[in-house]
């Protein structure tokens, strides 16, 4: 009887899951990942289930090797999942070619990496540019808009400058630029307070933060406390399961009706 | 298929990685131009030995009446054979003989004389059809004709030392000039682009000349042009004419010093062979500097490629499609190799046409040159290398999962 019960509701939550058009800009069902190398296989994602709705600023948190990154770069697309479905703005990725994933990471996603990954020998402007480029935007054109995210992060007048002349700071603003550029509906940021210092990581948040607010869908990776905790929603995995869910001001309002 | 914005991408990789293009470029420059040297000096050797040919027909046989040296037929060796004048008829008859000539010398004395001036030259006793086996320049005046045989006429033809040494500046034609002490009426004077040797002599009719200097109606060699120059035409005709000599002066065909032969078609061939040889020679070591090309560039494709990993994960990241990432590598291997492989072969010319000028053409070396088509089809070569050599790693790169391009470092 019991099982029953657990099955038609699993039953239902399933057929909720395929047919009604969410709001839901990331929808994650049971994602398993495994690693193998020679002999050894390394299970890094247990069954996943993750809902993250458009315009929500989610932080995921977990010690390292417990599968964030991993996490992060499936919902990127820069990696594929073994098992499990996988829905991002409602197109189902499935056995995705290399060719319709870059599309769709062109489209829709925008990277901020913890080593800002710049192409150095090319200027701010031209490295804000290139998601443009792949969208096949005139060079002319694309300049002036990178030229505007540029202006937007404070940087109009180091636009010629190539990123080895500029402070860490800088580049992960140029980095933003870019993730910006293609106006994408995710930008997902693999730690990208990790190589800055303090007063830095709080002005990259603040610029986050501002991004969020113009409606764009942001997910984090950290393991700073302080970095989760501007972020509206924590995912805390642990050995490549969502140990915790938090929404922020829940987690702030809880332990209060505790102590009451 | 032209993508401007996809050149200005790989123009600006381009200039800002200077010696990575460099040194992919110099292996193919240097391919080209080494194999344009090769080719270049090959056929400058070619040249200067075919330029020895120039003075002789290519297409005849030459046969010489000699002394036999195996007993035939009851007859004991060392016989001297004289030939006829009916023999060039019986000869000329042979299939695939175009034209026969028969030919003699005058022996005793050779003195000739104008007015004060003297000297001593060959003098050749000939029927017209000798003028084909010389391929001589007639500079003024005619050749000796069938009219002068029929008529015994004293007439001669000179070569261009003897109407130096006999006539300096002045004209022959008409003058008359004495052979041995006998007066021959000058009707013409030649050149001959195959040196001193084939100038330094007279012409007259050899009817005349059996007449004048009591050589019966004997002659000394006869020379066979024939129709179909390959060498197995000419010593099947070889064969032929030795048979019939062989039958009616009755010496053993076996004989080697019955007749003595030269066979301008065999001997022609025999060069021809040898640069042909020499060609695929070049050939080998050619393509062998154009392999190290190859090995040059695409070792240095897989090292770009290796290098620019981290690079093209950035670039999938911002959603660069595979094919994109294929085209670009590709498009640089292939700009680099044209550019250098022009370069190349623009130098290699270059040294050619430098050494052509500087260098006087000597007997065994003139001219080199290249042939345009054989340096294009190099240089086809070369940027079809280069785009198998960047192919291979560019598809390669474009494979890997972009999650391991980014971590690589």
């Amino acid at each position: 009887m019991c099982i029953g019960i657990i099955t038609d509701s699993r039953q239902k939550s399933i057929n909720e899951f395929f047919t009604t058009k969410s709001m839901s800009i990331i929808r994650l069902k049971d994602i398993n990942k495994t690693y193998v190398t020679g002999a050894n296989r390394l299970h890094v994602l247990k069954g996943i289930d993750l809902d993250i709705e458009a315009g929500e600023m989610v932080s995921i948190m977990g010690s390292s090797g417990s599968g964030k990154s991993t996490l992060l770069n499936v919902i990127g697309l820069l990696d594929n999942h073994d098992s499990g479905s996988y829905f991002l703005d409602n197109h189902e990725i499935k056995n995705l070619n290399e060719t319709k994933a870059a599309q769709y990471r062109n489209s829709l996603i925008g990277f901020v990496f913890q080593s800002f990954n710049l192409i150095s020998f090319k200027n701010a402007l031209e490295n804000v540019a290139m998601p443009l480029y792949y969208q096949k935007v005139s060079r002319k054109k694309r300049n002036v808009i990178a030229m505007e995210y540029l202006d937007r992060m404070g940087l109009r007048e180091w636009a010629d400058h190539n990123p080895n002349a500029l402070s860490g700071g800088q580049k992960q603003r140029i980095a933003i630029a870019r993730a910006l550029v293609a106006k994408p509906k995710v930008i997902l940021a693999d730690e990208p307070t990790g190589a800055l210092d303090s007063q830095t990581s709080h002005e990259v948040m603040d610029i986050f933060k501002e991004i969020n607010q113009s409606g764009i869908t942001i997910l984090i990776v950290t393991h700073e406390n302080d970095i989760a905790h501007r972020t509206s929603r924590i995912i805390r995995l642990n050995d490549g399961i969502i140990a915790s869910n938090v929404t922020n001001g829940k987690l702030h309002a809880q332990p209060q009706i505790q102590i009451a | 298929m032209f993508d401007l914005d996809k050149w200005q991408e790989i123009f600006s990789t381009i200039s800002k990685n200077k010696l990575r293009t460099f040194l992919t470029g110099f292996s193919v420059a240097w391919g080209i131009f080494m194999l344009i040297v090769l080719l270049g000096s090959g056929y400058g050797l070619e040249n200067g030995v075919k330029r020895e040919f120039e003075g002789d027909a290519v297409n005849y046989i030459s046969i010489n009446s000699g002394i036999t040296s195996l007993p035939y037929q009851g007859m004991k060796a060392g016989r001297f054979l004289r030939f006829e004048n009916d023999d060039k008829t019986l000869l000329g008859n042979i299939d695939d003989v175009d034209k026969s000539s028969s030919r003699n010398f005058v022996f005793n004395g050779q003195n000739l004389s104008y007015k004060n001036e003297y000297g001593s030259f060959d003098i050749f006793a000939i029927t017209p059809e000798y003028y084909y086996v010389e391929s001589l320049e007639i500079s003024n005046g005619r050749y000796v004709n069938d009219y002068d045989l029929q008529h015994f006429r004293k007439v001669v033809v000179l070569g261009k030392v003897v109407k130096e040494a006999l006539f300096k500046q002045m004209e022959p034609v008409g003058e008359f000039i004495k052979i041995n002490g006998v007066p021959f009426m000058v009707v013409g004077w030649f050149d001959d682009p195959g040196g001193d040797r084939d100038v330094s002599r007279v012409y007259i009719p050899l009817t005349t000349a059996q007449r004048v200097f009591n050589m019966g109606n004997t002659i000394r060699n006869v020379c066979l042009m024939l129709d179909d120059p390959s060498t197995s035409a000419s010593l099947q005709v070889l064969d032929k004419a030795r048979g019939a000599l062989s039958q009616k002066y009755k010496f053993n065909p076996d004989d080697p010093r019955a007749l003595f032969v030269f066979n301008s078609i065999e001997n022609f061939q025999q060069f021809i062979d040898l640069f042909a040889g020499i060609r695929v020679f070049i050939w080998i070591i050619g393509i062998g500097t154009i392999i190290a090309g190859i090995v040059g560039v695409s070792n240095i494709m897989m090292i770009v490629v290796k290098e620019r990993t981290k690079e093209i994960g950035i670039r999938k990241s911002m959603g660069a499609t595979p094919w994109s990432v294929v085209s670009l590598i590709l498009q640089e291997s292939v700009l680099i190799t044209a550019v250098a492989g022009y370069i190349g072969l623009v130098l290699g010319v270059g040294l050619l046409e430098l050494v052509a000028s500087f260098l006087p053409a000597t007997d065994y070396f003139a001219n080199p040159e290249v042939d345009f088509k054989i340096a294009l089809g190099a240089t086809a070569i070369l940027i079809m290398a280069g785009a198998i050599a960047g192919f291979v790693p560019a598809r390669r790169a474009a494979a890997i999962k972009p999650v391991d391009a980014l971590r690589d470092e």
